[in-house]
């Protein structure tokens, strides 16, 4: 499949996934907020350009935005995380050529122990910004570290789950095609 | 010169990430302004109509609540027939005389909508509903909104042609003017952001004599809500110690999560109200003005 119809279909998948049933779930606990649909951002290939992955990150958060009327909120974690991606990456996988023959981040292919690092620190650093700046409204310091904690560990638990139970096929980039 | 092309091309995407951060949260601190224009109002439509979608099959799961509150309100509706009551004396004729007050138009104070919930949220400390009516309906902003059993929901902050979007009490800026049934006492119920079921009410005095159980209804003193509509029941009573009043904590009576059928209520006579207390101010500070 095409990766850019992949991807959009992907996108709205995660999107509707977010809007109607995790935001949906009856209420557990106040700090309890679960969120999935920044793994979208996580899931690109490595291939994508800079640049698209900032538009993406914009698209992604903006989208949410229109359902949750928050304009601007999630866009702003979303862009983040997008420009910090290239980064991380260079850092967990070696910068030999030979050694990116899979196609984007899965635990598969980059193994769990690098993957997991790469998602806890995106997760970690979405959920630092979002929660910031809506704590910048109103709330207390210690509300903000306390959601902050446990929204990262309830992704991270979310995340494990979506790639224990949608493994994705690994394709291979080889130099034939 | 150069330099400065050879410092925009070097830092292309870092200068773009700024840029894109910069429109985020511009959209976010500017909100109140911003929404009304152009978020809204095209994305309301295209949200509106996925939502639509989505609570057809929702609607499913909250059927049995649902009726029994229809029935519990046709329940309290039937009991005020006229037909229930007998007039006591023989010699007396009760009649509803169309001419209510020293004029000879009626006038009506109240009026009902019936609207449905399309989308819906408890999870956030801003939540909002929206609804499948907009303004080419009649829904304008500042109307109530009431629950099938009778209970406050919120009031309308925005509305595009064929939805509209309520400010639900579980939101950080919801202030409800109510007041207690008992003693008619007046307060503000707003929200602590903790739990969707609770409700805070906030500026009763510490005279005032209240016991768990007691209702709070909306105050009287309202422009936008209908008074004596139920917003919830004391379950804990609390004294604030540095200020010497109550701090009382709420059971809604709505059901937020489970909101499905509601009446959007108009006060038709609010555009004149505000009228009427705005030139009472401009008249005020007129009068400051004159006399030193």
């Amino acid at each position: 499949m095409n990766d850019l119809i992949k991807n959009i279909f992907r996108l709205t998948l995660f999107i509707l996934v977010q809007v109607f049933v995790l935001n949906k779930i009856p209420h557990l606990h106040r700090y309890i907020v679960p969120y999935l649909y920044f793994l979208f951002i996580l899931w690109l290939p490595f291939t994508v350009n800079r640049m698209v992955l900032l538009g993406a990150g914009f698209l992604t958060g903006l989208s949410l935005d229109y359902f949750t009327l928050t304009p601007g909120l999630h866009t702003a974690a979303c862009v983040l995380i997008a420009y910090v991606r290239p980064f991380i990456i260079n850092i967990l996988i070696t910068k030999e050529a030979n050694e990116i023959t899979f196609h984007e981040p899965s635990p598969r292919g980059m193994g769990w122990g690098p993957y997991l690092v790469y998602a806890l620190i995106l997760t970690f650093l979405h959920h630092t910004y979002l929660v910031m700046l809506e704590w910048l409204q109103f709330g207390t310091f210690l509300d903000f570290i306390i959601k902050t904690f446990s929204t990262v560990g309830i992704s991270m638990l979310l995340i494990l789950i979506v790639e224990l139970l949608f493994p994705r096929r690994l394709k291979y980039r080889t130099n034939t095609a | 010169m150069r330099n400065i092309f050879l410092f925009i091309r070097r830092y292309f995407v870092f200068l773009s990430f700024l840029a894109l951060q910069g429109v985020a949260l511009w959209m976010l601190f500017t909100y109140n302004r911003f929404h009304r224009a152009a978020f809204l109002g095209v994305a309301s439509e295209v949200t509106g109509s996925i939502n639509t979608q989505v609570d057809k099959v929702d609607d499913y799961f909250h059927l049995q609540d649902e009726n029994r509150r229809v029935h519990l309100m046709n329940d309290s509706l039937l009991n005020l027939l006229r037909e229930n009551y007998n007039v006591p004396d023989s010699g007396q004729e009760m009649r509803v005389d169309s001419v209510r007050v020293d004029s000879v138009l009626q006038y009506r104070r109240y009026m009902y909508r019936a609207a449905k919930v399309v989308y819906n949220s408890v999870n956030f400390e801003n939540n909002y509903i929206q609804l499948n009516r907009g303004s080419n309906h009649g829904i304008r902003e500042n109307m109530a909104v009431v629950s099938s059993g009778g209970a406050i929901i919120g009031v309308i902050i925005n509305t595009s042609p064929n939805f509209s979007q309520v400010l639900s009490l579980l939101h950080t800026k919801s202030r409800v003017p109510a007041a207690l049934k008992k003693t008619g006492t007046t307060g503000t119920v707003l929200w602590d952001t903790k739990d969707p079921r609770f409700l805070t009410l906030e500026g009763i005095s510490r005279d005032v004599e209240v016991k768990r159980g007691d209702t709070v209804l909306t105050s009287r003193y309202s422009y936008n809500f209908p008074p004596n509509f139920m917003i919830g029941r004391i379950v804990d009573v609390r004294i604030n110690k540095a200020t010497n009043f109550y701090d009382l904590k709420l059971q809604a009576a709505a059901n937020f999560a489970g909101v499905q059928q509601v009446f959007v209520v108009e006060n038709l006579q609010r555009d004149e109200q505000i009228k009427l207390q705005l030139s009472t101010e401009q008249k005020m500070d007129q009068d400051k003005k004159k006399t030193p």
